[in-house]
């Protein structure tokens, strides 16, 4: 049996929130708008609950770094089946300018310390749909890597993972340890039930920063400025085909 | 709530994302099919009672949630939004048929009636309205005799939420009648059951994916083993479940309430006229803030009645202001909604028309508005003598 699976957990805004850009275009507003978790990571949290009800992990942990709020992010987790939390505290500048090279090098810390021989992570964030972390913690463990997983299957000492790629479906095998990032149809995450909320509130959640894990937080991306997409023009009505191609040819579209 | 925070505790914020999560997903997709269709959401009351939410109160011992009024009432609230008549069977089952058997049952008793009942594969209901006596509740009609090891029912129950659906009822009836309401007793009746026959399905105004109709009792024997509580017990039993109810009914109303608003402010933002969206007129502005405050204020008159039954502190006037105030403020905010919508709120596209119809029966389930005034005023001269 698998010992440790770490599963990593972003706090984004909400998928329902229509968003807005700041004033001084330095970003999008996020105070008072409604976050939660980032959708793939919830399909991450799911895909471990299952492998550690079916007895092939022994213990779920989830992670999460920024600054105090993640915390409901991790509870989240937890409630949904998680054994327990680390909250990496990241606040201020540092969560502004907080990327995926970071979070891979939190992460491959983590993974090192807790002895995890399973990673499972949502494919990218639905905020910056960076699509690097997954990849980039592999990288820097040297561990073997399954991303846009959309089945997971652990066979003893090996995992096989269906990639969901843009020619169909790829099935490889992996050794463990690995990296699995999770696509949309890994699995179809629970809601939380009463009884585990409750449980949730006696799970522990260590708490620790990217000192304590010896991770430098320099940023090498620096963020000029954020705009809104263009307005979306209105149409332009057509009488036949010959019409609709003429015009395409103008626009230089074909 | 009412503390330092100001803020539900963080349990209560979980629960609630959680039950409005399941709401905006499973059941506001659905909510105007079912009420087409008349459909219980078998289904969705099985998914809700793995969750946990079809026996909040009921400790974990016995398969419920074992968590608190003020979370039941949330959950009621939350699921009330996405779908009125979800919320009722939600509300029945663990108010009015959960409630009093948890409080007054033996332990035989709540093995035997709780337990199955809290997976959502069973539900179960109330009957204490006859015919002949709603708001009259002492005046009931429905006799029990003893005869060997049985009892023997007899009479007719009306208008009793979930009878199509259910698995079990709590009845009310006279095995006294010297006594008068204090020759009402409670049995517990497996439904269905020799002697049990049902009414016809009433077509309802709204809820109308809850099933409705008469419990008819003609000689139906049932062990004696079946009777809860004591002999003589029944009004206090029903009274007591009813102040219970109260609350989850409120919180019913407060969800139909919440969606009429969101569905209008929704439409005030997009809706122009004479060059504007409607939500810059103040017309519109004053009838959106009327009804935040009569949901917000019947909020926390709820929270309040739910915040005193946890801290075992009487809760009667307080349970009966918030059914009072919740469901006046969903036939006020519902009615409004449609204003807000003109023509729109009239059909069936936007279910604002759907929240009105679904609003109505909160004033008149689980005692009258007028009944409810009765209860306060009872309750606020004791005060003063």
């Amino acid at each position: 049996m698998t010992a440790r699976v770490l599963v990593g957990v972003k706090r984004v805004i909400d998928y329902a929130v229509k968003i807005r850009v700041k004033p001084d275009n330095t970003g999008v507003v996020t105070d008072g708008v409604k976050h939660s978790m980032n959708p793939f990571c919830e399909i991450a949290v799911e895909e471990a609950v299952r492998l550690k009800e079916k007895k092939l992990v022994q213990e779920v942990v989830a992670v999460s770094c920024g600054p105090q709020q993640v915390q409901e992010t991790i509870r989240t987790a937890l409630a949904m089946g998680a054994d327990r939390g680390i909250h990496v505290e990241v606040s201020g500048k540092d969560y502004d300018s907080l990327g995926p090279l970071q979070v891979s090098k939190i992460l491959a810390a983590l993974a090192k310390k807790e002895e995890a021989s399973l990673i499972i992570l949502g494919k990218q964030a639905i905020d910056d749909d960076c699509n690097q972390t997954g990849q980039m913690t592999a990288a820097l463990l040297d561990w073997p890597q399954g991303t846009f997983a959309s089945e997971l299957v652990i066979e003893g000492d090996k995992v096989k993972v269906v990639r969901e790629i843009d020619g169909g479906l790829e099935t490889i095998k992996l050794n463990m340890p690995v990296v699995v990032t999770a696509d949309l149809r890994l699995n179809t995450p629970r809601y939380a039930t009463l009884p585990n909320i409750m449980k949730a509130k006696k799970k522990k959640i260590a708490n620790m920063k990217p000192g304590d894990l010896g991770v430098d937080m320099t940023s090498r991306v620096e963020v000029l400025r954020v705009d809104e997409p263009p307005q979306r023009q209105a149409g332009v009505k057509v009488e036949s085909v010959e019409d609709l191609v003429s015009k395409l040819k103008e626009a230089g579209r074909i | 709530v009412f503390g330092t925070g100001h803020t539900l505790p963080e349990l209560h914020q979980m629960l609630r994302q959680t039950c409005r999560d399941y709401a905006d997903k499973e059941l506001a997709p659905i909510a105007g099919q079912l009420d087409k269709t008349h459909t219980f959401p078998a289904k969705q009351i099985r998914e809700l009672g793995a969750m946990g939410v079809m026996a909040v109160e009921v400790p974990e011992s016995l398969g419920g949630a074992g968590m608190d009024y003020l979370a039941y009432s949330l959950a009621v609230e939350e699921l009330s939004r996405g779908c009125a008549s979800t919320g009722v069977i939600v509300s029945v089952n663990n108010s009015l048929y959960l409630g009093p058997v948890l409080k007054f049952g033996t332990d035989e008793q709540k093995k035997q009636w709780i337990t199955p009942f809290t997976t959502g594969e069973r539900v179960g209901c109330f009957a204490l309205s006859e015919p002949g006596n709603g708001s009259d509740a002492g005046a009931a009609s429905t006799m029990a005799r003893q005869e060997g090891d049985c009892w023997v029912l007899n009479g007719t129950k009306a208008w009793i939420t979930n009878s199509y659906d259910a698995s079990a009822a709590v009845v009310l009836a006279t095995t006294d009648k010297t006594l008068k309401h204090k020759g009402i007793s409670a049995f517990l009746l497996p439904m269905p059951h020799p002697g049990l026959s049902l009414g016809k399905r009433e077509d309802k105004l709204g809820i109308r994916a809850s099933s409705t109709a008469n419990l008819i009792l003609d000689d139906c024997r049932i062990p004696h083993g079946n009777l809860l509580g004591q002999c003589g017990m029944g009004f206090k039993i029903a009274m007591q479940t009813l102040d219970s109810g109260r609350i989850g009914i409120a919180s019913q109303a407060l969800g139909i309430a919440q969606a009429s608003l969101d569905c209008a402010a929704d439409y005030a933002h997009k809706r122009s006229a004479f060059g504007a969206p409607i939500a810059k007129m103040q017309a519109i502005q004053f009838k959106l803030a009327d009804m935040a405050v009569a949901i917000e204020s019947a909020r926390l008159l709820t929270w309040r009645a739910a915040l005193l039954r946890d801290a075992k502190q009487p809760y009667t006037k307080e349970a009966a202001m918030a059914k009072l105030s919740a469901s006046e403020a969903a036939t006020f905010v519902s009615h409004q909604a449609i204003q807000v919508l003109g023509g729109m709120g009239y059909v069936t596209d936007m279910p604002a028309e759907r929240h009105y119809r679904d609003a109505r029966i909160t004033e008149i389930y689980e005692g009258t508005s007028e009944i409810q005034r009765l209860v306060i005023a009872n309750q606020v001269l004791k005060e003063y003598q």
